[in-house]
């Protein structure tokens, strides 16, 4: 493993951070203060508790996974495309590193500023809301396996992407609605039978749902379904990633 | 001298059906400085593409100091550095940052020595905490080079390092070249500016339309393929040339003070002797006389249309 390369691509890409910290920590904690503004204090007024926990801690955990989800796809996704745009990207090309290494340099760095981010919020609503940890083991994994594999996710777009706007079309499309529709805001057993089998088909509300229950061990669907399909989504990531750098797609002619 | 570089049929041909390179077979000769020559359009870029691990090759197979550059990319390019073309510069980053990372990707230790080294030997020092984007586009082509000397390769491709850049870096770029040269790194170059390969090279390659038509010593290739002209500058001038002279197929100049006379170096009888006679005999009589070896770069032209 040339270590001394990846280390380089990760402390490239969180040099950036440190560039634009408004735009990369600041402005998302602003966001998340905001959602407690609007869905905490209007919402959380008619709704008291959900499952025995107070409407305002409920939301934590769905914040938390929109800021990671959010944020891994646009760091590592900004990540790769840049020096693609830029034409920098002949240099990772014909240094002496291999596609592992530099996708655990992008999406390490990637997974790192959004798991930050998610940490930062979590300590946010702290000031705002009472926070229970039930299991800090299972959230430090929900956590870290969320970042990574929307980190993964958000290189496969900045590889795909041939312009800023494809750029932005699956997490402002795709992802956003998904989350919000995924339980972020409300558990999904609030809903009507017929949308609650339709949730099921969303994938966020299996990382929503696991997350949740590591907080305050109240599910929508079984932890280890949750697991499953974390598990499910990384390794179709790792697949496709692997298959772009077998074939150099929009990488090399 | 053993070969650094050995290229073996390589051909490319890209999706759209695009041939670059059509079974090129070349070697390159370590501590060499190769000068490879081309018209735009010509390969020059895909075939050093290719070999830095940018391009994928098509057919063919391409060797770096013995390693193969699919099998053994790690080997083959941690021993190249490149000066891409294009100014690809990383444009928030200071100058120190972005040389400092190319050293960390090709998986060199940290060394601030050599690369305060590097930067002031291209006269960037001063300039190490600017960031790129507030850079001359001359400055920039030195924070390319810089990038490409940072992991102190064995193989520097500079391709097109000149092209619109000043005299004083054009300067600074070449006294680098040979410093590196004398310390036994090999130097792939290509340029639009012959004048440099023919200062500086020690072989050349010309290369058009996706074949190699000609690699050859620089001082070989311009006394087989170069030709002379001879210049007498004459005390009367002349309207016309004598018919005596005419089987010597001289030209005269247009203001009739000057007959040119054109020979092959390499042809057994230049023809010089006789023409001397038959102007003694005609009653020219000349103040001066000259001789101009033809340049490389009427060389390559001529090489480039006779291919084309």
């Amino acid at each position: 493993m040339n270590w001394r390369a990846i280390l380089a691509i990760y402390k490239f890409e969180m040099a950036r951070t440190g560039r634009t910290l408004g735009q990369s920590i600041v402005s998302p904690v602003i966001s998340t203060v905001l959602y407690f503004v609007v869905f905490g204090s209007a919402i959380g007024s008619r709704i008291t508790e959900i499952d025995g926990v107070s409407y305002g801690s409920f939301i934590v955990p769905g914040l938390i996974m929109l800021s990671i989800l959010t944020q891994s796809i646009a760091n590592a996704s900004f990540g790769i495309y840049f020096p693609r745009f830029v034409g920098t990207i002949f240099e990772v090309l014909s240094a002496p590193v291999s596609f592992l290494e530099i996708v655990i340099g992008y999406v390490g760095a990637a997974a790192t500023k959004s798991m930050l981010v998610g940490s930062i919020i979590l300590a946010t609503a702290g000031f705002f809301v009472p926070l229970q940890i039930a299991h800090p083991f299972w959230m430090a994994l929900f956590l870290v396996l969320t970042a990574v594999t929307f980190s993964l996710f958000g290189f496969i777009i900045g590889i795909w992407a041939d312009n800023f706007e494809k750029l932005q079309i699956i997490p402002l499309l795709v992802i956003t609605p998904l989350v919000f529709l995924g339980g972020s805001f409300y558990s999904i057993s609030m809903l009507p039978p017929f949308w609650q089998t339709v949730s099921l088909f969303n994938p966020v509300v299996y990382l929503i749902s696991g997350f949740r229950w590591s907080f305050y061990e109240i599910a929508d669907v079984s932890l280890a379904v949750s697991l499953g399909m974390i598990t499910f989504f990384l390794a179709a990531c790792l697949t496709l990633v692997w298959w772009i750098f077998r074939t150099g797609y929009q990488l090399k002619s | 001298m053993r070969p650094i570089i050995s290229i073996k049929d390589l051909s490319k041909t890209y999706k759209g059906g695009f041939t670059a390179l059509k079974d090129i077979n070349l070697e390159i000769e370590q501590g060499e400085i190769f000068g490879l020559l081309g018209p735009n359009g010509a390969g020059k870029t895909t075939l050093i593409s290719i070999i830095c691990g940018i391009v994928n090759p098509g057919q063919g197979s391409v060797t770096v100091d013995g390693f193969d550059i699919i099998r053994d990319y790690r080997e083959t390019r941690s021993r190249i550095g490149l000066v891409p073309q294009e100014l690809t510069t990383d444009t928030f980053e200071t100058v120190w940052h972005t040389v400092s990372y190319t050293r960390g990707l090709f998986g060199k230790p940290a060394s601030p020595g050599h690369i305060e080294k590097v930067l002031k030997a291209l006269s960037l020092w001063d300039k190490k905490d600017s960031t790129i984007m507030t850079l001359s586009g001359g400055m920039k082509r030195r924070v390319l080079i810089a990038k490409a000397l940072s992991h102190e390769p064995e193989i520097l491709f500079l391709d097109e390092p000149t092209a619109g850049v000043d005299v004083e870096l054009r300067q600074d770029m070449w006294n680098i070249v040979r410093e590196l040269r004398s310390s036994g790194v090999t130097i792939i170059l290509t340029t639009h500016y012959i004048e440099e390969a023919e200062q500086m090279a020690d072989r050349i390659g010309v290369i058009n339309n996706g074949e190699i038509i000609v690699v050859e010593e620089k001082k070989e290739l311009m006394r087989k393929l170069g030709i002379k002209r001879l210049t007498l500058d004459l005390q009367t001038s002349l309207k016309k040339i004598p018919a005596a002279l005419k089987k010597h197929k001289l030209d005269l100049s247009d203001d009739g003070k000057h007959l040119v006379y054109t020979y092959d170096t390499m042809a057994e009888r230049t023809g010089i002797t006789a023409l001397l006679n038959d102007l003694g005999k005609s009653g020219i009589k000349f103040k001066d006389i000259h001789t101009k070896q033809s340049s490389l770069e009427e060389i390559f032209v001529t090489l480039v249309k006779r291919s084309s």
